[in-house]
């Protein structure tokens, strides 16, 4: 276990000190949440009615938790990357835990989340964002991103081993990822949604996860939204940290 | 430790959907020497290095690495081995000292040992000047060296090498071969794939010919060569019509009817002594005028012929997959 700790935060570690080194990362991680922040606020914000809110604040908690859902491609490509070049093989043939790599990758997510969370969030502030709710609660909603993050990078390093290349991981990104974000109530009311999409939306965790955060941010009605993130995040841990786990363990090499 | 061979491998068995990438194994490495492993595209070297080196498992069959079991004690068979492949797997984004120092933390050293294990490689290995460089601006052959350094960071007593030169510079591989000569001479035990003769026949001590995943012949380079019955005598004629009767006069010399390709006559005799003088004398008998006459020793290539009934592989220009096809059934199972 103690092997498994060190292994992990030496795996971590490997993952951020490159971050620096490889621009287009880093750009990824700050210029373009902003960019997207201003776009949706100035070209769609005066279009989308959002009752109660100004859309500043509707769309904040959304846009940061579809950022934080596509935080953990690092990790998908990251881990894609090394099947491919063989890393993977060296990893596997060290006497390192073998849950390490994967741990590693993830935890390192939880940093760039951070990193793009925080440059969010004062971006927000900056256009007229506001907390309308006590220390405790924002700082919990703050908690329930990053576990939320957390979880998905699990599911993206499984996509990540599966996909045969960079281009299939993205496909799936485009594919999967954004339909689920904007189906949800991450950018527009889902009563605003035709019936059929706005039964699905309901269901969807990311519109379970940003109505977590708008009310522990903004103290927008919770229903069951806080505890049902949390149960989804530890579900989707639950399924794909033992799936990542078992295709890294096989993984190989076929360039 | 016993003091049992360095590899042991007991008709070890590995499919990938319909092929049988490896069908009944058997095979030792001597500890302190190097085993050259051959053999064609797909015949399963690869393969065989990945059971080895605990990354896949054997469907059937028994493989130990110092006496210890790849199967069941594969983490302790971790701790004794180093693994330096045709992938030149070092992260890109990482200097050549932080994959060094990752590597041996990784084994289990502690942060400065680490980077003094890594000070002592990258000195071995020339690469002090670019050690503070992202290896993603190395030359293929410096990443090559790294990629072998990662492999020694924690002295493993078996080393696994798996291609180690394919698509390297002449230049490259012969700085390569004296690193790895070096090794061996203090102690490393080596077991090496590699598709090109005149490396195993530089480096290798044993050498053992795979083919369609079955061990089709082993023996040190000279035994191997003796299996082809001796010394080869290449007549060239000065008129090619005297073929005929030029064969028919050599053929005494050699238990095989002599071979005849293009204008050369290849004669495998019995004895070296005398063979020059006793072939021209024939042809001389015969009133058949030679051009040129060469003695020479079976290059492991005609080994590689005789055995496989397929030339070795051309020298590659990139960096070829070996088992491709295994590989990909591997990826797809």
């Amino acid at each position: 276990m103690r092997r498994l700790a060190t292994d992990t935060l030496i795996i971590a570690e490997r993952n951020l000190i490159r971050l620096p080194r490889a621009p287009e990362l880093f750009i990824g991680f700050t210029l373009q949440p902003i960019m997207f922040v201003l776009l949706f606020n100035y070209v769609f914000g005066g279009a989308i009615s959002t009752p109660g809110y100004s859309y500043i604040d509707f769309l904040i908690p959304g846009i940061i938790v579809q950022n934080i859902a596509f935080g953990g491609f690092a990790t998908a490509l990251g881990l894609n990357e090394d099947v491919r070049k063989g890393l993977i093989d060296r990893f596997r043939s060290l006497p390192m835990s073998r849950a390490a790599v994967l741990g590693g990758r993830t935890l390192a997510d939880v940093a760039t989340n951070t990193l793009s969370l925080t440059v969010l969030l004062v971006t927000g502030i900056i256009i007229g964002f506001t907390f309308n709710t006590s220390f405790g609660e924002a700082v919990a909603g703050i908690g329930l991103l990053l576990l939320f993050g957390y979880s998905f990078s699990w599911f993206l390093a499984f996509i990540g081993l599966l996909s045969k290349s960079s281009e299939s991981v993205n496909s799936i990104g485009f594919i999967v990822v954004f339909p689920l974000t904007f189906v949800s109530s991450a950018f527009v009311p889902v009563a605003s949604m035709p019936e059929g999409l706005s039964d699905f939306a309901e269901v969807n965790p990311f519109t379970v996860v940003v109505d977590a955060i708008r009310h522990l941010w903004l103290g927008a009605p919770a229903g069951n939204s806080v505890w049902g993130s949390v149960a989804w995040s530890f579900a989707i841990i639950a399924v794909f940290a033992p799936l990542a786990v078992a295709r890294y363990r096989r993984a190989a090499v076929s360039a | 430790m016993s003091d049992g061979p360095a590899v042991e491998v007991e008709k070890v068995v590995k499919h990938f959907g319909e092929v049988r990438a490896l069908d009944g194994v058997d095979l030792v490495a001597e500890r302190g020497r190097v085993l050259g492993l051959l053999g064609p595209n797909g015949a399963g070297k690869t393969t065989l290095v990945r059971v080895l080196t605990t990354l896949i498992k054997p469907d059937a069959g028994c493989a130990r690495v110092l006496g210890l079991d790849v199967v069941h004690e594969g983490a302790r068979v971790r701790e004794e081995i180093g693994l330096a492949g045709q992938y030149a797997a070092v992260d890109e984004n990482l200097t050549g000292m932080e994959n060094l120092t990752m590597v041996g933390r990784l084994y289990g050293s502690d942060r400065r040992a680490a980077k003094e294990r890594s000070r002592e490689l990258l000195e071995r290995f020339d690469l002090v000047d670019a050690a503070g460089r992202p290896t993603k601006t190395y030359s293929g052959g410096m990443r090559r060296r790294l990629d072998l350094a990662a492999a020694l960071v924690a002295k493993p007593p078996v080393l696994f090498l798996d291609e180690p030169t394919t698509g390297l510079d002449p230049r490259s591989r012969l700085s390569l071969w004296a690193v790895i000569e070096d090794l061996v001479s203090e102690g490393t035990s080596v077991l090496l794939t590699t598709q090109y003769l005149d490396e195993a026949d530089r480096l290798a001590h044993n050498i053992a010919v795979i083919d369609h995943g079955r061990l089709i012949a082993e023996g040190t380079p000279e035994q191997l060569k003796d299996r082809l019955g001796g010394e080869h005598l290449d007549v060239t004629l000065e008129q090619p019509e005297d073929t005929e009767r030029a064969v028919a006069a050599l053929a005494p010399m050699s238990a095989a009817r002599p071979a005849v390709d293009g204008h050369v006559i290849q004669v495998v005799v019995r004895e070296r002594r005398g063979s020059i003088v006793d072939a021209v004398t024939r042809l001389s008998q015969a009133g058949i005028a030679v051009e040129d006459l060469a003695l020479r020793r079976p290059s492991l290539d005609d080994v590689f012929l005789e055995l496989t009934g397929r030339p070795a592989e051309p020298p590659a220009d990139e960096a070829t997959p070996v088992d491709d096809r295994a590989e990909q059934e591997e990826q797809a199972a």
